[in-house]
């Protein structure tokens, strides 16, 4: 009987370690059909890759979808993926062509009208899509959406089916690098389910990429798993994500620590310090095409007189990045050379010397500088931020910190938080800014033609400090107009050299992707846009 | 008793007004919501001049108020900047904060109250200096502090508990959240018990059930106990809508989806509809978590009664 009962006990033990490391290690081990766990944040906008603006929502539409190119996650060049080819003789008119045999994981197929029909949508005002702006190049935007008033036609002009394989693209201007912008999710096609019932197909979209998603809880879980008949050549190498939303990201953090987790990306700034204990090489610290500038007032009279751009001059040589970056980033920025992102690469137009000694620290030159331009206007540098996100407390306070020093002077620079992000953006996009503020472009795609138009150009959508100069302006059309790319790259860093001369903003840093993982899982990678590889994610 | 309960009834209705009307010119003074919709690009203004008449925004306040308390009636709450309904956001986020709520609680009933019983009986004796040293100390500490502290502690150094509640939020992962939650209202509770038990322990009715030679678990109980605890259940009947509405730093710490985390991501993205809406829902926990306190005042002592 004593014997029984010991029995019993043991098989219970048993069963309690087993049903414990099975609801630790989060489904089977094993090659090919282990679930990886990453951390999410709750996309802010509904799921439609055309009203997709940020990394969340961005992050569920690359495995879910794939588009007629794709970025290379470690070189960023733009390789053809659903297209055969894109062909163009005048730089203006595009023929595309899509390969056979890709299909939606609903078993719907994949044809030039997926395309077509989904831009159509994107483009179209009354469809509310945040990112219609990127169909703005193709002919009969302006009647789609029009600045003012309703729209005066259903579809793009510009977009015509030939066959089922086949589409044709014209655009109102001539734009040599426009089919490497087509790697942005915006241009995912769509298929015909989500015409049907758009509602239905938000609750549980449908994509042709290596992953379906098994199902959907709104704000907290995504359980995507590997779709075996994707036609793609970059099918995924794990069983599936499970994508969960964390209030937090010190809690995923936590979880990561606690073996609940696989993929943080997204480590904490309380625990870069610690992170290289913790993790060791599995701590992944990575550029991004993010770059961090200060922008500036230029629609205010003082910021834009003669003289001005040398106080700025002054103000960047009174900035210490590599200090800066150091202390209160732990590395996971590095100094900024230019206006652009070291990802474009040498080629594509990234240049460690374009700013040159504007962008190194040099106290005395600054303050001669400084004082040359006239001084600082009114006094005081004021730099605006928004307080509820990121640490941009601690930098700004840091920059008007090593500003002061460097200026001899307690007052030169103050920082001035403004409650919440929305606040902020809609401050500055109202030119209700005075002084300098931060200013963040995160790439869209890796050209230099998105770190230079949207923010720079006159009237730009991004160009909140209402900086403008003919010469630049001259010079980015130019390099547009270019068929050749290289010339064309190397026009628009004559572009950029106009920026360094006028001071346009000041280049802080670019930022990087930070992630880690658990031992659980190899072959972890961020792209430029620091979004993991999930589908490269080995699960051991 | 009808007559005070319909009384009660008639004055939440001005109550509600207001705070519903405060909240709302609140969230709107922010500026405006759709411009941080857009990221560090600015939306262009077609398409935000679309989002904000989705959202009702291009009309003026009071109009916006009007409607919205109109379609509050028919029960819609509007639609959150992510296309969800706001009663879809309730749904998921309402049960998970009311078992956490629940759980707290418990606490503050079982282990408060126990703890005030004790010491309240043993004035002066070292179980009370002890319970009162420790109580003052969780006073003083900050939940954040706590919460933070008891996840990593007996998350991730000892694994005795997932650090991160999992989108199910059982009540069994709920246990340590809800005694950070509670921590502080069950210091408060312990003092308030101990107090009351330790006045009315003098009391001449106590001493007449002593006389009459009572069993003293029933003294302590049926008399003393229960004269004793008007003080505290006021206090935890308000304490309702506080845990509930005061959870925004626990759940955001041990990754709660419930109430507290959709009001914080709804001010962030000033999501005037998320926010109104839960905060009024809230404001009529409130209201009626104090209407039932005063109820039960009748229960505990039969001299209270309301006309």
């Amino acid at each position: 009987m004593r014997g029984a009962t010991h029995a019993k006990w043991a098989a219970c033990a048993a069963a309690v370690a087993l049903a414990a490391t099975a609801c630790g290690g989060g489904g089977g081990g094993g090659d090919s059909s282990g679930v990886v766990s990453s951390s999410w944040g709750d996309p802010q906008n509904p799921l439609e890759p055309a009203n997709t603006n940020e990394v969340q929502g961005g992050k569920v539409l690359d495995m879910l979808f794939r588009g007629l190119k794709r970025y290379d996650p470690k070189t960023g060049e733009a390789k053809d993926m659903v297209a055969e080819s894109i062909e163009t003789e005048d730089s203006q008119t595009y023929t595309v062509k899509v390969k056979d045999g890709w299909k939606f994981s609903n078993g719907e197929a994949v044809t030039s009208k997926s395309f077509v029909d989904a831009w159509n949508y994107g483009a179209h005002l009354k469809n509310n899509q945040k990112g219609a702006y990127f169909f703005g190049y193709i002919e009969g935007y302006d009647k789609v959406h029009p600045e003012k008033g309703d729209p005066s036609a259903d579809t793009l002009s510009g977009l015509k089916v030939v066959d089922a394989r086949t589409f044709t693209v014209k655009l109102s201007q001539k734009f040599s690098t426009w089919p490497e912008t087509l790697g942005y999710p915006a241009f995912a096609p769509l298929p015909k389910a989500f015409f049907d019932d758009r509602a239905g197909w938000l609750a549980k979209p449908v994509g042709n990429g290596p992953y379906s998603i098994k199902s959907y809880q709104k704000g907290s879980k995504m359980e995507l798993r590997k779709w075996d008949a994707y036609s793609g050549d970059d099918k995924a190498e794990n069983g599936g994500v499970d994508l969960r939303v964390y209030t937090d990201n010190n809690s995923a953090y936590n979880d990561l620590m606690a073996g609940n987790l696989d993929l943080v990306d997204d480590i904490p700034a309380a625990q870069l310090r610690n992170v290289k204990n913790d993790l060791g090489d599995r701590y992944i610290n990575t550029p991004a095409g993010i770059i961090q500038t200060l922008a500036f007032a230029f629609y205010d009279s003082k910021w834009n007189k003669p003289g001005a751009e040398k106080v700025r001059k002054g103000l960047s040589m009174a900035i210490n990045r590599e200090q800066i970056t150091e202390t209160i980033f732990q590395k996971t920025r590095t100094p900024a050379k230019d206006w652009t992102s070291p990802v474009l690469g040498k080629d594509g137009g990234y240049s460690d010397s374009l700013c040159g000694d504007a962008c190194d620290y040099d106290a005395e030159q600054a303050k001669k500088l400084v004082e040359e331009g006239g001084g600082i206007p009114g006094g005081t540098l004021k730099i605006s931020y928004n307080a509820d996100t990121g640490s941009h407390k601690e930098w700004v306070d840091a920059v008007c910190n090593s500003i002061n020093k460097a200026l001899g002077n307690n007052k030169s620079c103050v920082g001035n938080s403004v409650g919440t992000f929305a606040d902020f953006r809609s401050k500055a996009s109202q030119q209700k800014l005075d002084g300098a503020w931060r200013a963040g472009w995160q790439m869209d795609y890796p050209l230099i033609q998105n770190f230079l138009q949207p923010v720079y150009y006159t009237d730009a959508p991004s160009n909140d400090g209402k900086y403008s100069s003919e010469e630049f302006d001259k010079l980015v059309n130019e390099a547009n107009a270019e068929t050749d790319t290289g010339k064309a790259v190397s026009t628009f860093q004559d572009a950029e050299k106009v920026l360094a001369k006028d001071m346009a903003a000041i280049p802080l840093w670019y930022q990087n992707g930070s992630a880690g993982y658990s031992d659980r899982v190899s072959d972890v990678a961020l792209n430029q846009f620091s979004v993991p590889v999930y589908a490269e994610i080995k699960v051991n | 008793m009808g007559r005070y309960v319909i009384r009660r009834l008639l004055q939440m209705i001005p109550v509600f007004f207001g705070a519903t009307l405060l909240i709302f010119l609140m969230v709107n003074v922010m500026g405006d919501p759709i411009a941080g919709l857009c990221g560090d690009r600015k939306c262009d203004p077609a398409t935000a001049a679309q989002l904000k008449k989705e959202f009702g925004l291009d009309k003026p306040v009071w109009q916006q108020y009007v409607t919205y308390m109109g379609n509050v009636f028919t029960g819609d709450f509007g639609t959150a900047f992510n296309g969800q309904k706001v009663t879809e956001l309730m749904s998921t986020a309402f049960p998970v904060t009311i078992r956490l709520t629940l759980v707290a609680i418990v606490f503050e009933i079982v282990i408060g109250i126990s703890l005030g019983v004790l010491t309240g009986l043993r004035r002066g004796r070292p179980i009370d200096t002890t319970v009162l040293i420790l109580t003052l100390v969780v006073i003083s500490v900050p939940t954040f502090v706590t919460g933070l502290l008891l996840q990593l502690l007996l998350g991730v150094e000892w694994g005795v508990i997932k650090p991160a509640v999992s989108a199910e939020a059982t009540v069994d992962e709920l246990i340590v959240p809800g005694l950070v939650l509670a921590s502080v209202s069950l210091a408060y509770v312990t003092r308030l018990t101990r107090t009351s038990i330790a006045e009315n322990r003098r009391a001449d009715y106590v001493r007449t059930a002593v006389a009459k030679g009572l069993p003293r678990r029933r003294v302590v109980l049926r008399h003393l106990l229960r004269n004793s605890l008007i003080p505290v259940v006021t206090f935890i009947g308000t304490d309702v809508g506080a845990l509930m509405g005061g959870a925004i730093v626990t759940e955001r710490i041990f990754n709660i989806h419930g109430v507290g985390f959709q009001l914080y991501q709804g001010i962030l993205r000033q999501s005037t509809q998320t926010v109104v809406g839960f905060v009024t829902v809230l404001v009529l926990v409130f209201l009626v978590a104090n209407l039932i306190v005063d109820l039960l005042y009748a229960v505990l002592d039969p001299r209270i009664r309301y006309a």
